[in-house]
């Protein structure tokens, strides 16, 4: 069993608040279905990605996995332990293995803290060391790993000091300070320029391979995720519609989403075909989302009726190559 | 005769440390029915040209030298009152970063647009302006019953549709786009540049694309200028750049970006970050991330030499053609 993160039907719907009036007068409340039954896995020293539009579901489900949100049903293993199950002492004892890298590196650090105080906090926390002096070392190592050089120069800095690249791997060397097996990454470079996505991406993959981490990595730019991902889970309203080996989706895309959201990405190549054929329309409201597959509103390859009264199964058309969509259930 | 062509543009902030050089001797032609992508890392300048050119710039900026010679007349000494009521929205229309955020939330959308008509053309009735909308609403493909909805009403995508409609209002012949799809996911992007090239075809529109992402600009343009601290690195017809990027700095852009068509590939970052433009380095500004610098880089500004035909780049190592 190499897998380490085992999610089972995973479930997160947020009530949604309609007001005093109407939360008297109406009887059933309303849930936006954020992620709505979703299942995968994560190998060890596996990249994982999950992309999709905003309003997916992507981002809930990695603060799920991490309980930084409780769920609403469903289970998820880590190391074959269901990570919902555990009390509130023992998820402290998860959470030093499972770390997270948030979006915005000008908001996930604390403007009052230095950079020192920034990686020391979770070992303090967590009590890994009982000096000051081991905890100095292990700050000063993990910064030099992310090229934060000379790292005793960068100790009594503040956030507001360092460039958008240098603060993101601030953050990497913060998540990685407590020696995690699984961290969630939540679009890290998104908000970074494109010439310092590149070395903070390096980074990450040099740190995978030196401290064996698994990563979820969530994001929505598709290109990038080719770059990244061993695997990837493709979102929609929700669902995971189709899932497999990168490569695979990439050159031979199934699911008629997954095949307009490759169509859509821009290609830095002005010989290469434009894209001509986009889908029309927007991704519907998960409050109440569509019948049947959700995506039959949107969908060029619409076969019938079963797309708008039945939902498709994610299954395996083979090489482990998981489709949810009724042109493939045979 | 080009639709624009701006000669040796300069334009600095003053600021508490000194003066920023945020447009430094740009240089270029823009033709109708043409796009010009701007690329560049944040910091570079890029939303500077686009405020230098519309002439909206801060208090602390001002405008040093340089010819922007609009549809046969320069823009540059041009006073504010000409300026508002001859060239911007009815000459040069801009569509600003983060459209979505533009629109006034407390106003219908279709209230917004006939202001801004009846302001720029005095003389068209409110129904004449109400009619013009809806024409535009159908360019851009938004329902135009939708037309007297708020913002609040709209998607993000149908909010960038308006505010493309609303930069259209008054028939420019240049349009200026800062970032059109940053914030918007990727089919909405997709949608969203088709409409753009489309729009450059059908009303034979000066179009200038300025983005950070080169895919951006390859959807969407004919010719590229790259650049780098406030100054043009390179200049040229966009299957030149990418075929043969002779600045640096245009190889490094191009190997740090991901295309999800190419090989899996580690992709090479550039080393360090862009400069303080208040100080920028001596001789080239790229010399101290650039892994070719010579001595003569440290010390020379290279001048933007024409390479091949319309390719141009600043650099020490490029020739001159012939």
């Amino acid at each position: 069993m190499d897998e380490l993160i085992k999610v089972e039907n995973l479930k997160k719907y947020f009530p949604v608040n309609l007001g005093f009036f109407r939360s008297i007068v109406s009887r059933s409340q309303i849930f936006v279905k954020a992620v709505d039954n979703i299942s995968f896995d994560i190998k060890r020293k596996e990249i994982f990605g999950l992309a999709g539009e905003s309003g997916s579901g992507k981002t809930t489900t990695g603060r799920v996995i991490l309980r930084l949100i409780e769920p609403t049903a469903g289970k998820a293993y880590f190391k074959g332990k269901n990570i919902f199950e555990t009390r509130q002492t023992d998820t402290k004892t998860l959470r030093r293995q499972m770390q997270m890298i948030f979006q915005d590196p000008y908001e996930s650090l604390n403007p009052r803290f230095t950079v020192y105080d920034i990686i020391s906090e979770p070992l303090k926390i967590h009590k890994i060391y009982s000096s000051e002096k081991q905890v100095q070392e292990k700050v000063l190592e993990r910064l030099e790993e992310v090229k934060i050089t000379p790292p005793e120069q960068f100790l009594l800095r503040y956030p507001h000091e360092l460039s958008g690249g240098q603060r993101q791997r601030v953050a990497l060397a913060r998540s990685l300070v407590l020696d995690p097996e699984f961290v969630v990454a939540d679009e890290p470079v998104s908000m970074l320029d494109v010439s310092i996505r590149a070395e903070v991406l390096n980074l990450m993959f040099d740190l995978i391979e030196k401290h064996n981490v698994s990563f979820l990595y969530i994001t929505h730019d598709l290109a990038l995720a080719r770059h990244i991902c061993d695997r990837v889970g493709i979102m929609y309203l929700g669902k995971i519609v189709e899932m497999s080996e990168t490569e695979k989706i990439v050159y031979d895309p199934l699911h008629p989403y997954t095949k307009a959201l490759m169509v859509a990405v821009p290609i830095p190549d002005p010989n290469a075909r434009r894209s001509e054929a986009v889908i029309k329309g927007e991704i519907p409201s998960p409050i109440n989302p569509p019948s049947g597959c959700r995506f039959h509103t949107r969908c060029p390859s619409y076969i019938g009726d079963i797309c708008r009264t039945k939902e498709p199964e994610l299954l395996d058309v083979g090489g482990e190559h998981y489709v949810a969509c009724h042109l493939y259930n045979k | 005769m080009p639709l624009m062509d701006v000669e040796d543009l300069r334009m600095y902030y003053r600021t508490s440390s000194g003066w920023v050089r945020a447009v430094d001797g740009l240089a270029f032609k823009l033709e109708s029915g043409h796009g010009l992508g701007v690329v560049g890392e944040s910091g570079c300048g890029k939303t500077s040209i686009a405020i230098t050119l519309m002439k909206i710039l801060p208090r602390n900026a001002r405008i040093f030298s340089g010819k922007i010679i609009f549809d046969g007349k320069d823009l540059v000494p041009m006073g504010e009152t000409a300026m508002r009521k001859n060239i911007r929205w009815s000459g040069i229309s801009l569509i600003f970063q983060g459209a979505m955020n533009a629109l006034n939330p407390v106003f219908r959308i279709d209230d917004q647009i006939v202001e801004a008509i009846k302001l720029h053309e005095p003389n068209v009735t409110e129904k004449e302006a109400k009619e013009r909308i809806a024409k535009l609403f159908e360019l851009v493909g938004v329902d135009p019953s939708r037309a007297s909805n708020y913002p609040h009403e709209f998607s993000g995508g149908m909010k960038q549709r308006a505010c493309i409609a609303m930069a259209l209002a008054c028939n420019p012949k240049m349009l200026i786009s800062d970032e059109p799809s940053t914030a918007l996911d990727v089919i909405i992007a997709a949608q969203i540049l088709k409409l753009l090239r489309e729009l450059k075809q059908k009303l034979n529109l000066g179009m200038m694309v300025i983005s950070h992402d080169l895919s951006i600009v390859t959807e969407t343009c004919e010719e590229a200028a790259i650049v780098y601290a406030g100054k043009m690195a390179e200049f040229g017809d966009i299957v030149q750049i990418f075929k043969n990027p002779l600045h640096p700095y245009t190889q490094g852009l191009l190997s740090a970006f991901p295309s999800i068509k190419a090989q899996k590939t580690r992709l090479i970052s550039i080393p360090g970050s862009p400069p303080d433009l208040t100080k920028p380095p001596p001789g080239c500004r790229f010399n101290p991330r650039c892994k070719y610098a010579m001595e003569i880089c440290r010390k020379k500004q290279p001048a933007l030499i024409e390479t091949e035909k319309g390719h141009y780049a600043a650099c020490h190592l490029v020739n001159p053609i012939n």
